[in-house]
């Protein structure tokens, strides 16, 4: 495209159909303990 | 939903409910924009709205170049990448009915410190209580319960938190010892972190951390006056001289990953981005520093007034790290790490951190708290490692909080990437869970907008 340059992202739409296994990482277990932080956090069983 | 923003030069739109990020010349910025105002639903532009934005830019654009953009946003919607709708509401309380498990304990191995914080909401690592060390015997009790209560889940995180976990060491080396060995039982996989302030860390303790801890997280705060002003002994006297260097070995013993020196910026030191620079540039490539959550009435907490200088600093510091990463000199900011492309699912983006749920903390005796904000609020205690969990209503409450309990959440653009917040600084603002901390929400909103324009600056120089 000329105008637009899409980054790839996952679709969310999409990720209903397989998502919420729960084997990933609890927010708080990272770095943080005061905030809550998931869109930095890696799906499990998309590595 | 659609959000846009120009930030370092870049126009960016966010497709909220798909996730997608588009990085826009101004025409189409300004395109968006509009349709914005004249669409109502996911549905291509027609002719009709394509007349209306060719007249609007007449004498601004070329009617060819409007209509080559418009055609161009057509394949995105098509696509499912430009205004799509969010369908997540009926999911995500189906979602929220799910029978949890437990999967990660903040085990509060000590509840004393040998440093004197001064925000420390631990009080010094008291938590409004008792100076107390967790006993093997506590400890192993609460390594059980997760055990039986993680369901078919692998995975099992314990994180040695505190007060001052090494203060307890031979404690720790027992639970993952003991842990070790139950995993192999139970085809579980610890992962076990610690959070530590650094002044009793020695050879043997990094060794041990090394060989059995998937992160370790190393409190300094940046610059040593800001460092010191906060993170004294109790005699008054500073702690960066000491841990600076151990932190160092840490980091290089580690190879630079699995770990994050992690400060706290206050009121005092608004200009934070000197203090994560100043990190970086003592070698340290896995970086935390993150704003401090206290009471109105403290003279180092945040105030409203402060945001714009924050937002500004967050600025800086995001086109340093474009800048740095050109030069080869990257660093991770752990608040700017976004994951576009193996993120969370929709699932876990909607549906809150787990605490009270998912995530438990407890105490040197034993109780379980929803989390590690929430230990001595007495009125929150969930049972013990005897009992096990009893007080259900507060966990009912817990597993109901999720994006769309939030009213404040449901026109905000980083509903999918905070996942509507912490609760505990919901609750300690407003008395409730299901709120918002605005201050925390309007900072979180500038990072992603700044992690994304990092995103956008890097792929730039890849393309």
């Amino acid at each position: 495209m000329k105008h637009i340059k899409t980054l790839t992202t996952r679709d969310l739409k999409q990720s209903m159909k397989k998502g919420g296994c729960g084997e990933c990482q609890t927010s708080c277990q990272s770095a943080c303990k005061t905030s809550c932080t998931v869109g930095n956090q890696s799906c499990e069983s998309q590595k | 939903m659609v959000h846009q923003y120009i930030n370092n030069g870049y126009h960016i739109v966010l497709d909220v409910n798909s996730g997608s990020v588009h990085v826009v010349d101004e025409m189409v910025y300004e395109l968006i924009a509009f349709l914005k105002e004249e669409k109502q639903n996911d549905s291509k532009i027609d002719e009709e709205t394509i007349t209306k934005a060719v007249s609007h830019f007449q004498g601004t654009y070329a009617e060819s170049d409007v209509r080559e953009a418009l055609e161009e946003l057509n394949g995105l919607i098509e696509a499912g990448q430009l205004f799509t709708e969010d369908v997540y509401e009926p999911y995500v309380k189906e979602f929220k009915k799910r029978e949890t498990v437990v999967k990660a304990l903040c085990l509060h191995i000590a509840h004393d410190c040998n440093l004197a914080c001064k925000y420390c909401f631990a009080e010094e690592g008291e938590y409004h209580g008792r100076r107390a060390l967790m006993s093997f015997e506590v400890g192993k009790k609460a390594l059980d319960f997760l055990i039986a209560n993680s369901g078919s889940r692998r995975n099992l995180e314990v994180d040695f938190f505190g007060g001052e976990p090494l203060m307890n060491f031979e404690v720790v080396k027992q639970l993952v010892a003991y842990g070790r060995e139950q995993e192999k039982i139970h085809n579980k996989n610890f992962r076990f972190t610690l959070t530590t302030n650094g002044v009793l860390l020695n050879d043997d303790i990094l060794e041990f951390l090394n060989k059995e801890m998937a992160n370790v997280v190393l409190s300094i705060d940046g610059r040593e006056e800001v460092n010191n002003k906060m993170r004294p002994f109790r005699n008054g006297k500073g702690s960066y001289e000491l841990i600076v260097p151990k932190f160092q070995k840490v980091a290089e013993s580690r190879k630079q990953t699995n770990y994050y020196v992690r400060g706290t910026f206050t009121r005092n030191n608004l200009d934070f981005s000197e203090d994560v620079l100043h990190l970086a540039d003592l070698g340290f490539e896995q970086i935390s520093v993150e704003p401090v959550v206290a009471a109105e009435t403290e003279d180092y907490a945040l105030r409203e007034e402060d945001i714009p200088v924050i937002c500004e600093q967050y600025d800086k510091l995001a086109k340093e790290m474009v800048k740095r990463s050109k030069e080869g000199k990257c660093f991770n900011f752990f608040h700017f790490m976004i994951d576009l492309q193996g993120g969370p699912c929709v699932a876990k983006r909607i549906s809150g951190c787990g605490s009270g749920t998912e995530y438990l903390a407890v105490t040197p005796w034993g109780d379980f708290y929803p989390c590690h904000q929430f230990v001595g609020e007495e009125k929150f205690l969930l049972g013990n490692v005897d009992t096990g969990i009893v007080n259900t209503d507060i966990v009912e409450t817990f597993k109901g909080c999720n994006v769309y309990a939030k009213d404040k959440c449901k026109n905000c653009f980083s509903k999918f990437y905070c996942s509507g917040g912490c609760a505990a600084n919901s609750y300690n603002f407003h008395g409730s869970i299901n709120d918002v901390y605005e201050v925390g929400c309007e900072l979180q909103r500038k990072r992603v907008e700044c992690a994304i324009m990092i995103k956008a600056a890097l792929a730039e120089e890849e393309a």
